[in-house]
């Protein structure tokens, strides 16, 4: 199934590896960043309307 | 002349401009962004399949035209996501919308990131077939020189401790950024010298790389395209609580 790369196997896996490792940090942080904003937000809301 | 006393209502913005509202703007990225998710997985990981594994060698660069579905996409969206965010940064200069603002501070990181897989597919594909991994090319130099603006804007944003005035020169930074976004793209028709060639994808069809490398790579530039979109609005998102949350801090240290 794995193709046969030749000379050339070490930049194309490396191009791939890298990218593809930069793209899920990429969409990870994003989503680790989101869910922290999202939830200290809920907590100062909440916060905010008890205090009144 | 009579002067009406009638006091006109203040006009709503409608179409395009109602999503300045943020509660509007985080409504319409609650509705896209699940379908955004799935498809640009969907056209990246199709993309990329097809790409690295069923499309053949090229007689000239042998496999490394592999590298081809990562370079070209990564380099075109570091490329469009500078001009996205001078869009936004011109939307702040002119109308003063935050959202979008936060939404140029959002689409920076993707940018980062997008030049930086440029680079490196670029470098690494360069050394076999142009035997260095850098060379001060005028397209190379002008994109790297973009990655630095990249990392400038944010920079600057983060060492600004008022957002508006943080908001109101990372805009600037970025109109000034702009003229290396488009060497990036147009330095090699400026300056007939340099290793890069020119466009792999165009308009006029002679130009184009051939039809069994061809498809693979639009799918592959639609994920990018759909992924950038996702991130950026997702971020914007985060941006937009990050800010209501740093108002509501405020408001309660002064109470």
């Amino acid at each position: 199934m794995m193709p046969d790369l030749g000379k050339y196997a070490d930049a194309v896996l490396s191009a791939y590896g890298v990218s593809i490792l930069l793209l899920v940090a990429l969409v990870l942080l994003t989503i680790v960043q989101g869910r922290r904003a999202r939830r200290a937000l809920i907590a100062i809301e909440k916060r905010s309307r008890n205090d009144g | 002349m009579s002067m009406s006393n009638e006091t006109a209502a203040p006009k709503r913005p409608s179409g395009f401009w109602s999503y300045a509202n943020p509660v509007k703007f985080l409504g319409l990225t609650e509705r896209v962004l699940p379908a955004l998710w799935l498809l640009s997985g969907l056209s990246l990981v199709v993309g990329l399949i097809w790409g690295f594994f069923f499309t053949p060698d090229d007689f000239r660069q042998g496999s490394t035209v592999k590298i081809i579905y990562l370079h070209v996409p990564s380099a075109l969206m570091a490329i469009n996501a500078w001009f996205m965010m001078l869009v936004a940064s011109l939307i702040w200069l002119i109308r003063r919308h935050h959202v979008s603002v936060l939404a140029a501070k959002a689409a920076a990181p993707v940018g980062v990131a997008m030049t930086l897989i440029a680079l490196f597919t670029g470098a690494v594909w360069g050394q076999p077939m142009w035997g260095t991994w850098w060379a001060w090319d005028p397209r190379l130099t002008s994109f790297l020189i973009l990655f630095l603006f990249y990392l400038g804007y944010m920079a600057l944003w983060a060492a600004i401790e008022d957002p508006d005035t943080a908001a109101d020169l990372t805009s600037v930074l970025c109109l000034v950024g702009s003229v290396f976004a488009v060497l990036s793209r147009y330095a090699v028709n400026f300056w007939n010298q340099g290793l890069h060639q020119g466009a792999s994808l165009s308009l006029d069809k002679e130009e184009n790389v051939a039809d069994v490398f061809y498809f693979p790579l639009l799918v592959c530039i639609a994920g990018f395209v759909l992924l950038f979109f996702a991130l950026v609005l997702y971020r914007t998102g985060t941006e937009i609580r990050l800010r209501r949350a740093r108002a509501l801090l405020a408001r309660e240290a002064r109470a």
